[in-house]
């Protein structure tokens, strides 16, 4: 299996808070993880690396076989240039907790303005190619309105609609049921399993609620304080799992 | 004394022309103060930091001291500096570096009203910076501006009056002067006086419908 996302080493800081410490993970392209834990155990950080929102202090992080962060030259190693940042952020992207919609813009401009601006597609290319999402996530009848006309699970959807008109190769789900009402989260974690029928695009998921991860995972990744302390295939780490500090979490989760 | 409305009629004309030379300034003055505030809030905002610092000492500088003091001080020091300008262009240029102060504040607030998480989507789409400000942020940060604009552009109205103090004709200047001509101050003054008003008025006006327009109705459900 090709690795498309590899951390070798990592170690990201806030201030005196190290997120990461000296962190190892690697992902096979297509690969569908789901990434549970204690909050404050760094999930959010390690997606955020990977969109480039935040900047690692050492180590390698390696997606699709080319440097993110930082490029080898030699002996020593370099940052990588703004434009090289552009290349490595169009292979990956994101969905947030709280969707992050552009409220002045429609259903519509909100997805196609990515392949519009980014991708200099024409606009009725764009809008044509934001259509066909819209479609795919079930929001055909939703193209005119604005996000403050639309529920929870549907401007979640446009927000998935959105990352996916850039055509990523991974993409990154940072707890995107975690803000909705419990009767919304079906129709998200709908969407999210049709995706994963495709067996090319890698995705990272970041989730509390274990139906999720059944529902979507190769694999499972139990995170604690930066660091992985079990994984496995869902029905071993979350009906099964080994470790004591696993089972103390997911007994917790399990209550609420 | 009786209040001569016949005066005031006579002098009319001369007043009206000088209120055109006070609503140029009005919007001279306006115009430049936009452009400042823009330049100074984006100073504000590049990477460096002693330009950062540069740019908000200039703001809190313009802020500080009177609009008459750097009146004076542009009419009288830049001609000893070799830059000899009209009383008008030097006084459009005084209000349009205090009030620009006033506008690049205007801006920070809106500019800091966009949630972070908007600057993460666009980034997370790959928007470039200027890609990012153009279609996501100033759409979202120049709506709620638009009343602190709007409170500058009345307060201009007025401080233009200033300007009769370096001899630009506009409507302070030109009453004062038929004042003490005719030795009779209490018509052209009241006269200017309600100008004023009404200018302010209009501009209040146009700012709402300016206003409103920035913030269009949702449409219904
Ligand atoms: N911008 C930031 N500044 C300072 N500390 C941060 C920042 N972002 C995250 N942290 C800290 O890093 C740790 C990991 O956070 P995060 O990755 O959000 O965890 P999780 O998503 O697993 O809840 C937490 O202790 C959090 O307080
Ligand atoms: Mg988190």
């Amino acid at each position: 299996m090709t690795p498309i996302i590899k951390f070798e080493g990592v170690t990201k800081r806030f201030g005196q808070t190290v997120v990461l410490n000296n962190f190892d993970f690697i992902v096979a392209q297509g690969e569908k993880v789901v990434l549970i834990g204690p909050s404050g155990s760094g999930k959010s950080t390690l997606l955020r690396v990977l969109m480039t929102l935040e900047r690692i202090d050492s180590g390698m992080v390696m997606v699709d076989g080319e440097a993110l962060w930082f490029v080898r030259k030699g002996v020593d190693v370099e940052p990588v240039t703004e434009s090289h940042l552009r290349h490595m952020r169009a292979k990956v992207g994101m969905v947030f907790q709280q969707f992050n919609l552009f409220p002045h813009m429609t259903a519509l401009q909100n997805v196609a303005s990515g392949p519009r601006y980014v991708m200099k597609k024409s606009k009725a290319e764009a809008e044509a190619l934001a259509e066909s999402l819209l479609r795919k996530v079930g929001l055909g009848d939703k193209l005119a309105s604005y996000p403050a006309r639309l529920s929870g699970g549907q401007q979640q959807r446009v927000a998935i609609a959105r990352a996916l008109a850039l055509e990523p190769k991974v993409m990154l789900f940072d707890e995107v049921t975690s803000a909705l009402d419990p009767e919304l989260v079906g129709e998200v974690l709908d969407v999210m399993r049709a995706l994963s029928s495709e067996r090319a695009l890698t995705m990272l998921i970041v989730t509390h609620q274990m139906g999720v991860a059944r529902a979507l995972a190769d694999r499972v990744c139990f995170f604690e304080k930066g660091m992985m302390v079990e994984e496995g295939p869902p029905e071993q780490v979350i009906d099964d799992p080994v470790n004591p500090r696993t089972q103390s979490f997911l007994r917790a989760v399990k209550l609420t | 004394m009786e209040f001569s409305f016949a005066l005031v009629w006579e002098i009319l004309p001369q007043l009206l022309l000088a209120t055109i030379v006070t609503v140029e300034a009005t919007m001279v003055g306006f115009v430049l103060s936009l452009v400042f505030g823009a330049v100074l809030v984006t100073l504000m905002r590049t990477p460096s930091r002693p330009v950062r610092a540069l740019a908000r000492f200039v703001m809190e500088f313009f802020r500080a001291t009177p609009l008459l003091a750097q009146l004076y001080f542009l009419f009288f020091v830049l001609p000893s500096a070799g830059i000899v300008l009209s009383p008008f262009v030097t006084g459009v240029i005084a209000l349009g570096l205090h009030y620009g102060a006033y506008a690049a504040e205007a801006y920070r607030a809106g500019l800091e009203s966009v949630p972070k998480g908007q600057w993460e989507a666009a980034l997370s789409l790959n928007y470039t910076k200027l890609r990012t400000y153009l279609s996501v942020v100033l759409p979202q940060a120049l709506p709620p501006v638009v009343p602190a604009l709007g409170n500058i552009a009345i307060a201009m109205v007025k401080d233009t009056a200033i300007l009769s103090a370096i001899t630009v004709t506009e409507l302070m200047f030109v009453a004062n002067e038929i004042g003490s001509e005719r030795f009779q101050y209490t018509e052209p003054v009241t006269a200017a006086a309600v100008i004023y008003l009404v200018l302010s008025l209009v501009a209040t006006a146009l700012i709402h419908l300016i206003d409103k327009r920035f913030r269009p109705e949702e449409a219904p459900a």
